[in-house]
C-alpha cells in the first residue's frame, strides 16, 4: 500500500463494485488480478458478467489459466504487457457504450496510466476505482531532459536518457503519469548518495 | 519620469542592478522584524505615484532587458510557455486586460486604438506595431497569451475554474522561483502548491482557494512573495537547476553582499471576464544585499528575519548553504535599533 505524503500525489480507495453501471471496463496487472477478484466476491455473479477485464502483464500459460478461472463469466483479454494494455483500452474506449464505469489495479504506472488515457476521453480522474497493489515502482520523469524512466525501484535514480543521477519527488503529475525527477547533485556535481531500493 | 530602459543580462556576466529610484520603490515584502507565513492578500488598488502598486502592471527601469531575456529562455525551452486547448478564450481575455491596462497607465509607451474587433498595438520600448482582429488566432504571430507575455514583465499562468476548484491550464513561465509549469500545467490548486511545506497543515491553501473562487470582475488582488537567488538570475527554473544549482555554493563573506539577491514576487490576481477564468501574475523584483542595506531599515530588520525561519522553509526555499554567510554580512548593519512597522522605507 502506498502512503500518501503529499497533496499531488493521487489516493486510491480501493476497488469497489459499481452495481448501477451497465458494464465495467477493469485494467489490471498480475498482482491486481487478485485485487479483481476479490471486487468479484463483493458483487453478484451478474457484475462480474457485465465486465470486460484487461490483464496488461506478460503472464505464464499457468498464470493465465488460473485468471480465466478465477475471473469468470467475465469477459478477459490477456495483453503482453502495460503500453499494449493502454492501446487496447484506448481502441475499447472509442466505441465505449453509455453506463460505463472504469477500474484500475496493480502498480502506480498501470493506474497512472489507465487514469492519463481516460483524460483524452473526458473521463474524470476521480471517477475511476482504482487499487493499489504489487510493486512500490514508480514512472519517473526527469524536469531535466523530459524523458520517461519507467519501473524506477530506486531513490536516486539514473535518468534513462540523459544520464543525469535524479532524486525522484513525490511530486505527481497526473497528465504525464509521471513522479518529478530533479538532478540530485546540481550544487555539488558528485556529490550523490547511495541508491536505495526503496520502491520495489 | 520617463523610464530609461537598462541594457543589462540577467545570465552569463550578470550585469543587472537597481538604479537609487528603483531601489527606494523595491516591494521589501517584511513587515516586522520576524517571518510569519500568511496568506496576506490584499485589494489590488492603485498605490502612491511611484510604487510598484500605482498601475495594474508595473513597467520599470529592466523592461526591455527582462523581455529579451524571455525571448532566449523561449527559444531554449518552447514548453516554458503552454496552454491546453479549452484556453483559448482565457488568453484573449488576458491580452485585453494587458493591452488595454498598459495603453492606459503608461501612454508614452503603449497605444491601443479599437475598432470593434479590428485592434492596433503599438509597443515603441520593443518596437512593435502590429494590427490584428481580436479572436482571431491567426491574426498575430503567436498565440495570444504568449504574444502579449513577450511583452510584459512577470511570469503569468491563467487558472480555469470548475468543479469548486482552479486548474493551472495554462501559463508563460520564464523566469520562474524553483518549479515547473511543464510539470504542472493541468494541475489544481492544491496539486500545484504540493511541494510547499507547512501552509497546508495551517490551512492556507483551503482558505486561499475558497477566497479566490469568489473573486469578482474589476476587484483584482495582490499579495507578496518572496525567495533568495545567487546572481541576479531570472531562469532559476528547474529544468535549468544543473546550471544554475552550483552557484549556491560559490557564496563566500567577501562576495555575499553583491551575490545574494532577495527575490521578492508582486503577485496580482485577476477574474476575466468572458473566460471565468483568473490571470495570476507574478511580477519579480531583484536586489542584491549590498543594495538593501542602503536603506537603513532594510539592513536592520533582514537579518533579524533570516534568523526567524523555519527550518523546513531554509530548506524549501534552498537557502540552506548560504543563509549563515547572509546573516554575518548583514548583522554589520543591524545597530538594534527599533524598526518601524510595515516594508517601506522610512
Amino acid at each position: 500500500m502506498t502512503i500518501s505524503t503529499i497533496k499531488s500525489r493521487p489516493i486510491y480507495p480501493g476497488l469497489s463494485p459499481d452495481l448501477n453501471a451497465r458494464s465495467n471496463i477493469i485494467v489490471c496487472d498480475k498482482a491486481g488480478a487478485a485485487a479483481v477478484t476479490e471486487l468479484f466476491s463483493r458483487a453478484d455473479a451478474t457484475f462480474a458478467k457485465r465486465s470486460t477485464v484487461f490483464i496488461a502483464d506478460a503472464l505464464q500459460e499457468t498464470e493465465a489459466a488460473t485468471a480465466r478461472k478465477d475471473l469468470a463469466p467475465a469477459t478477459l483479454e490477456i495483453l503482453p504487457s502495460l503500453s499494449a494494455g493502454i492501446v487496447r483500452l484506448r481502441e475499447f474506449l472509442d466505441n465505449a457504450p453509455m453506463g460505463l464505469r472504469l477500474y484500475a489495479a496493480g502498480t502506480e504506472p498501470l493506474i497512472g496510466s489507465v487514469v492519463q488515457a481516460a483524460a483524452d476521453y473526458g473521463i474524470d480522474h476521480l471517477s475511476i476505482r482504482t487499487e493499489h497493489r504489487g510493486s512500490l515502482m514508480r514512472r519517473v520523469q526527469c524536469v531535466h531532459c523530459k524523458g520517461f524512466t519507467e519501473n524506477v525501484t530506486t531513490n536516486p535514480v539514473t535518468c534513462s536518457h540523459c544520464g543525469l543521477t535524479l532524486f525522484v519527488r513525490d511530486h505527481y503529475s497526473r497528465r504525464l503519469a509521471a513522479f518529478q525527477g530533479v538532478c540530485i547533485d546540481a550544487e555539488n556535481p558528485g556529490d550523490v548518495p547511495p541508491m536505495e531500493a526503496i520502491y520495489q | 519620469m520617463a523610464l530609461i530602459f537598462k541594457d543589462e543580462t540577467f545570465r552569463d556576466d550578470f550585469t543587472y542592478k537597481n538604479s537609487p529610484a528603483t531601489i527606494r520603490r523595491f516591494p521589501f515584502p517584511f513587515i516586522e522584524d520576524q517571518y510569519r507565513y500568511s496568506v496576506n492578500i490584499e485589494p489590488h488598488t492603485p498605490g502612491p505615484k511611484g510604487s510598484v502598486y500605482e498601475f495594474t502592471f508595473d513597467i520599470d527601469e529592466h523592461y526591455v532587458s527582462e523581455m529579451r531575456d524571455r525571448a532566449m529562455v523561449l527559444q531554449e525551452d518552447p514548453g516554458r510557455c503552454q496552454a491546453l486547448p479549452h484556453m483559448m478564450t482565457a488568453q484573449w481575455d488576458m491580452l485585453e486586460l494587458v493591452m488595454v491596462s498598459l495603453a492606459r497607465d503608461y501612454p508614452d509607451l503603449f497605444t491601443l486604438h479599437r475598432d470593434g474587433a479590428h485592434w492596433h498595438w503599438i509597443n515603441k520600448p520593443l518596437n512593435i506595431d502590429q494590427k490584428f482582429t481580436f479572436g482571431e488566432v491567426n491574426s498575430l504571430p503567436y498565440e495570444p497569451m504568449e504574444y502579449v507575455g513577450r511583452q510584459i514583465q512577470g511570469d503569468f499562468s491563467l487558472q480555469d475554474q470548475r468543479d469548486g476548484q482552479l486548474w493551472m491550464d495554462a501559463g508563460i513561465i520564464t523566469s520562474q522561483a524553483d518549479w515547473s509549469l511543464d510539470f504542472d500545467v493541468g494541475m489544481n490548486f492544491f496539486e500545484w502548491h504540493a511541494p510547499v511545506p507547512l501552509a497546508h497543515e495551517a490551512g492556507v491553501f483551503e482558505r486561499a482557494l475558497k477566497f479566490l473562487l469568489n473573486m469578482q470582475i474589476g476587484q483584482p488582488v495582490r499579495r507578496l512573495n518572496w525567495t533568495m537567488t545567487i546572481n541576479p538570475r531570472l531562469d532559476t527554473s528547474p529544468e535549468n537547476y544543473p546550471k544554475w544549482g552550483k552557484d549556491r555554493t560559490t557564496v563566500t563573506p567577501e562576495n555575499v553582499g553583491e551575490k545574494v539577491h532577495l527575490r521578492v514576487e508582486l503577485q496580482g490576481l485577476f477574474r476575466l471576464p468572458r473566460s471565468n477564468a483568473i490571470l495570476f501574475s507574478i511580477r519579480g523584483y531583484l536586489m542584491s544585499l549590498e543594495q538593501i542595506v542602503t536603506v537603513p531599515k532594510w539592513g536592520r530588520r533582514l537579518p533579524r528575519v533570516l534568523k526567524s525561519l523555519p527550518p523546513e522553509l531554509i530548506e524549501y526555499k534552498g537557502l540552506a548553504r548560504y543563509r549563515q554567510t547572509a546573516i554575518d554580512w548583514l548583522e554589520k548593519y543591524d545597530d538594534g535599533a527599533p524598526t518601524s512597522p510595515g516594508g517601506g522605507p522610512d
